[in-house]
């Protein structure tokens, strides 16, 4: 016995300790702490203001240009000037044709290509001073006044759940994703 | 043997010499000239200056400081959109830096809202979405955490968009592109707490969130989170800056900046981008042919001559060490050639080890300057063999203003009174 486990080579040995600290690697990087505290559905439901493009996140209520207007002039007029054709801050209407040129206008009408970002991005960013500060009905009013002030919906539609993922943007077949997940 | 003959003959035209000349010569080599700000050298006086008559001041103060003398290397361009004082960027100053990491107080800013002041002790990780079971990890969790440290290069994808108007803006090196730093970031890998969550089959995308107060928030792929993301708490050894994400940031490395969401709060797995403002109508390019490119994440090889450039002058004619940095996205760095003669012709850089994956790499090279206008080039290649493209082929598919992911060849162009410009080659 103890003969047999001698004349076992080196190579051997080498490999038995190979395995043990591949193992021993391996081991170390699989096993955490697991420090991580279970998230209760309330704290992923009130943190949770990811929108998707096909509409997925976006919550209850609607809103339409005609409010949306008046809600524009209160929070957004300062730094979008009259009628989103920009201020202190970005142009939001037009820019159409300006693409092509040394100082493109990426607005919403001449450029961004998803509608629900439009939600997204007022919901979580906007207004610069106070964000956080409009309800859900607010954030839709301003989504259709801006959409609105591109020509891209009517005046009196109703932009909600359903229909602002259903928006068409003049430029959205003009991306490519070069990046596709696996 | 006069020192003249032990140098090698130049290797390329107007002045480049071997790349280790100076190992071979010596320093003793330089001519009178340094490359410097102007100032006039002063008289060395032969008794004790006022600093070694009497014993110097007490021990340090509990957190150090540069010298009082070196109070002009410090962050230019700082840039606030109107109407805000926290929605904009500043940048490292390149030329006024050796080695290859950027000192934490000097690296580059980029924020749509501010610096947030967070109390660590209130802040959380949420992962949530397609997972088994959401989590939340605290700071002080984290810290418990298996963590890797690792030397990578960030870099924002509007870095050098400058570059892209028609005439070439006269600015200094790092107002021109020192929207990119280098630092040793340790943290957590991001796998692991995913894997702690278990990603449910349907997951292919992560949107991050920053709790900023624009919430900044980003699509990324599954693949990069899985592969060398790391969720960082330590930029060059200390706690992250504040304006550097803390208490903590994702780190994609060689991917554009924008997308290692700093102040990360939380994360959702989802099956799909969201498609957020700042990866549709910001950090995509603009085509030509009127099309737009989208998640164009990996920076693309590229390389700048630092020393000497813009915002530095020359002093007298003789020997000089050309020293610059270079980066990718897609790796290391394998080669940089510098021309000093408009890119006629070009002699190998000597790359300073170490050479490691996204991360910027220091090169340097001796150059005999004559006193005569000359133009200096750099051009990198990474082991891809992927090739820093010249700016009439980086352009030459692209809208005139699309300025995001620029990476072109930069020139300087050294006049005969030693002042150095920006111009296009």
């Amino acid at each position: 016995m103890v003969k047999y486990e001698i004349s076992m080579s080196r190579q051997h040995t080498g490999s038995i300790l190979a395995a043990a600290l591949f193992f021993l690697v391996c081991h170390v990087y699989a096993e955490t702490p697991n420090l991580g505290v279970p998230a209760s559905g309330e704290l992923v439901n009130e943190l949770d203001i990811t929108v998707l493009p096909n509409g997925d996140g976006l919550p209850p209520g609607s809103g339409n240009a005609v409010v949306g207007e008046k809600l524009y002039m209160q929070h957004c007029l300062a730094c979008h000037g009259e009628s989103g054709q920009g201020g202190l801050n970005n142009k939001l209407v037009g820019g159409h044709g300006s693409l092509s040129s040394n100082k493109p206008a990426k607005t919403v009408g001449s450029f961004w290509p998803y509608s629900t970002t439009i939600f997204d991005y007022i919901r979580r960013a906007m207004p610069y001073t106070n964000p956080g500060s409009l309800g859900n009905d607010d954030v839709y009013a301003l989504t259709a006044y801006i959409l609105y002030l591109n020509g891209i919906i009517r005046e009196k539609e109703e932009m909600n759940a359903r229909t602002l993922p259903e928006v068409a943007m003049p430029n959205r077949d003009n991306f490519r994703q070069m990046f596709k997940a696996q | 043997m006069s020192r003249q003959s032990e140098r090698s003959a130049p290797v390329a035209e107007n002045g480049l010499f071997d790349r280790r000349q100076f190992l071979k010569a010596g320093l003793g080599t330089a001519g009178a000239g340094g490359i410097g700000l102007l100032s006039a050298t002063p008289a060395l006086s032969q008794t004790r200056q006022t600093w070694n008559r009497f014993p110097g001041r007490g021990l340090s103060e509990a957190y150090g400081s540069p010298s009082r003398y070196e109070s002009d290397v410090a962050r230019v361009g700082i840039s606030a959109q109107k109407g805000t004082n926290g929605s904009g960027g500043c940048r490292t100053p390149l030329e006024l830096l050796h080695g290859i990491i950027t000192p934490s107080g000097l690296h580059f800013e980029r924020h749509h809202s501010g610096i947030p002041d967070i109390d660590p002790a209130k802040h959380q990780l949420l992962i949530h979405g397609h997972v088994k079971q959401p989590l939340t990890f605290s700071v002080e969790a984290l810290n418990r955490y298996p963590m890797v440290s690792r030397i990578y290069f960030l870099e924002c994808g509007g870095n050098s968009g400058v570059m892209v108007a028609p005439e070439p803006a006269q600015k200094t090196c790092g107002e021109l592109h020192g929207l990119v730093s280098n630092s040793e970031w340790t943290g957590v890998p991001l796998k692991l707490l995913l894997e702690e969550a278990g990603i449910e089959p349907q997951g292919k995308w992560l949107i991050a969130e920053g709790a900023d107060a624009a919430l900044m928030s980003r699509s990324i792929p599954l693949e990069k989170a899985m592969d060398d993301t790391i969720i960082a708490l330590y930029q060059n050894g200390e706690r992250l800056r504040p304006e550097n994400g803390y208490p903590m940031r994702l780190l994609l490395p060689g991917w554009e900046g924008n997308m290692s969401v700093k102040w990360l709060h939380r994360i959702k797995v989802t099956d799909q981008p969201a498609m957020t403002k700042d990866e549709t109508s910001r950090y995509s390019d603009l085509q030509s042919d009127g099309s737009t490119l989208l998640f164009t994440y990996p920076m693309g090889v590229r390389s700048v001559i630092t020393n000497p450039s813009a915002g530095l002058t020359m002093g007298a004619p003789g020997l000089y060490q050309i020293s610059g940095l270079a980066w990718s996205g897609a790796g290391k760095i394998r080669q940089v050639e510098i021309s000093a003669d408009g890119g006629k012709s070009w002699a190998e850089a000597d790359l300073e080890v170490p050479v490691l994956t996204k991360s910027f790499t220091r090169f340097n090279t001796a150059w005999q300057w004559d006193g005569s206008p000359s133009t200096l080039m750099s051009r990198a290649v990474d082991e891809t063999g992927a090739m820093q493209p010249t700016r009439q082929v980086l352009m030459a598919n692209r809208a005139p203003g699309s300025g995001y992911h620029y990476n072109a060849i930069v020139g300087w162009r050294i006049e005969n009174n030693g002042e150095i410009r920006n111009i296009y080659v």
